[in-house]
């Protein structure tokens, strides 16, 4: 195990990170600080309670959720889209690391960024309402597993992406929708006949909802149906990823 | 001595279905400086890019220092330093982050003194805080260079090091060669400057259409190969061979005031005496003679333009 390499790499992008951390921390902020202002004042004001939970603090759970899968996404695909769009990739190519070093060093850069940032939007979602989290532990769990789901798809994207419009293309029309979709703001429960049933082929869902368990103890599908589509998604990219590193697909010619 | 490269039975299809490399064969020998030559597409860049794991070969095998590039890519990679044709740099680290980098990838520990000796013998000391965004073309050339040896690799892969680089650069680059060299480095280096193969190689490989033409040590192949010319300034100016003279392939020149002869370097002891005892015979006198050898050059351009 070349661990010197994989953490050269978890370094280099980590430093990448650190030059925009002004923009990576702000923005989360202010579109979570205004998500309150929307949903929790405006109109969680009509709304009182969803499975007995204040709205205000019901919509939590969801926005790290989106932040969590935006963001994940943008980073890991950016983290190894960039050294192919410069050409930079070559030193890797050529380094004594392995598939899964490689891995070890862009992903895990990329989901520490990521739960850093569902941490401070928790904090500061704290500052609007007060949100006990349940199952502690089970949360960081969650967090991080789904962090790390979706920046190994991120890093497939980033792989598979010929220009840096189609690095926005799968998160603005696949995973943004889903995620709106997904009960991020309301329990699928609230949904008319035909919708709360569809809704459950939307793998979001599970997500979302498995992860308001951790805060709340409620949720909309069983909580081991959660666990196990969080690790399906997860297996499901590692496998793309490993067939990437065998083919050489877009990496090498 | 085992060879530190041993290059089998190389091929190399693209997807397009290009034939990049077509079964090459190549030692190389540790501690020379070869010399990679071809023109453009020629594949010299494939075949790097295979040694170095870049470019996944379609058949045929590679060993670096015994280590097969595929099965046992780690040790291969490891003694390997690559500094590439395009000036692929991640434009917004510091000079002295981006080498770090480079250690830590090829899993050295960390070494401040041994890194400074690096940017020191590169020029680039003082640099080392400016993001290389910041830097001059040839500046960033250098920074590629001292990523590449920021591991102490054995072998250094130069691709066309020098193309687009100012004389300053090209003589410092030369000079680190060397002294690489004198370290017991092997380097391989392709280029388009003959004269930079010329100059500095032991040994030189031609490369045309994916396939190695030649292989031999620079000497060699130019005394074998090299063509002599031997040119004579007439006293007074001559309207025809004299038909005595056909045994030389001669030419006239200059309004018949210089007589050409051109020979194989290495039947020089042949021709020119008898030729000049001919002269004399003939009453034919002369002012001045030149002898010139044919540069790398033109033997590059003859061996290529030969197989086309």
């Amino acid at each position: 195990m070349n661990h010197r390499g994989i953490l050269a790499i978890y370094r280099f992008e980590m430093a990448r990170f650190r030059r925009t951390l002004w923009q990576s921390l702000v923005t989360p902020v202010i579109t979570t600080s205004l998500y309150f202002v929307v949903f929790g004042g405006a109109i969680g004001s009509r709304i009182s309670e969803v499975d007995g939970v204040a709205y205000a603090a019901f919509i939590v759970p969801g926005l790290i959720m989106l932040s969590i899968f935006t963001e994940s996404l943008n980073n890991a695909s950016f983290g190894i889209y960039l050294p192919r769009f410069t050409g930079t990739i070559y030193e890797v190519l050529s380094a004594p690391v392995s598939t899964v070093e490689i891995l070890l060093g862009y992903v895990g850069a990329a989901a520490t960024k990521s739960v850093l940032i569902g941490l401070v939007i928790l904090a500061t979602a704290n500052l609007f309402v007060s949100i006990g989290v349940r199952h502690p532990l089970w949360m960081l769990v969650f967090l991080a597993l789904t962090a790390l789901a979706f920046c190994l798809f991120g890093f497939i994207l980033g792989i598979w992406a010929k220009g840096f419009e189609q690095l926005n293309f799968i998160p603005m029309l696949v995973v943004t929708p889903l995620t709106f979709l997904g009960g991020a703001f309301y329990s699928i429960d609230m949904l008319p006949a035909p919708w709360n049933t569809l809704s459950l082929f939307n793998p979001i869902v599970y997500l979302i909802s498995g992860f308001r368990w951790t805060f709340f103890g409620t949720s909309d599908v069983g909580v081991h149906i959660s666990v196990a589509a969080l690790l399906v998604f997860l297996l499901l990219c590692v496998a793309v990823v490993a067939w990437v590193f065998r083919t050489g697909y877009r990496l090498k010619s | 001595m085992q060879p530190v490269i041993s290059i089998s039975q190389l091929t190399k299809t693209y997807a397009s279905g290009l034939q990049a490399l077509k079964q090459v064969d190549l030692d190389i020998r540790r501690g020379e400086i070869f010399a990679l030559l071809g023109p453009n597409g020629a594949g010299k860049t494939t075949l790097i890019g295979i040694v170095c794991g870049i470019v996944r070969a379609t058949s045929g095998s590679v060993h670096v220092d015994g280590h097969d590039i595929v099965r046992d890519y780690r040790a291969a990679r490891a003694l390997i330093g690559l500094v590439p044709q395009e000036l692929h740099t991640d434009m917004f680290e510091t000079v002295w982050g981006t080498v770090r980098f480079s250690r830590g990838l090829f899993g050295r520990p960390p070494d401040a003194a041994r890194l400074e000796e690096v940017l020191r013998a590169l020029s680039l000391w003082d640099k080392r805080n400016d993001r290389i965004m910041a830097l001059s073309g040839g500046m960033k050339r250098r920074v590629l260079i001292a990523k590449a040896l920021a591991h102490d690799p054995q072998v250094l892969f130069l691709d066309e090091p020098t193309a687009g680089v100012d004389v300053e650069l090209r003589r410092d680059m030369w000079a680190l060669v060397r002294r690489l060299r004198e370290r017991g480095v092997t380097v391989i280096l392709t280029t388009h400057y003959i004269e930079e193969a010329e100059e500095m190689a032991d040994r030189i490989g031609v490369i045309n259409k994916g396939e190695l033409i030649v292989v031999e040590e620079k000497s060699v192949l130019m005394r074998k190969l090299g063509r002599k010319q031997l040119t004579l300034h007439l006293l007074e100016p001559m309207q025809a061979i004299p038909p005595s003279l056909a045994a030389w392939p001669l030419t006239l020149n200059a309004q018949g005031s210089e007589l050409e002869y051109s020979f194989d370097a290495h039947e020089e002891h042949a021709g020119v005496p008898a030729l000049l005892r001919e002269l004399d015979r003939l009453g034919i006198a002369f002012k001045d003679l030149q002898t010139r050898q044919s540069s790398l050059e033109d033997i590059f351009v003859s061996l290529v333009s030969g197989r086309r």
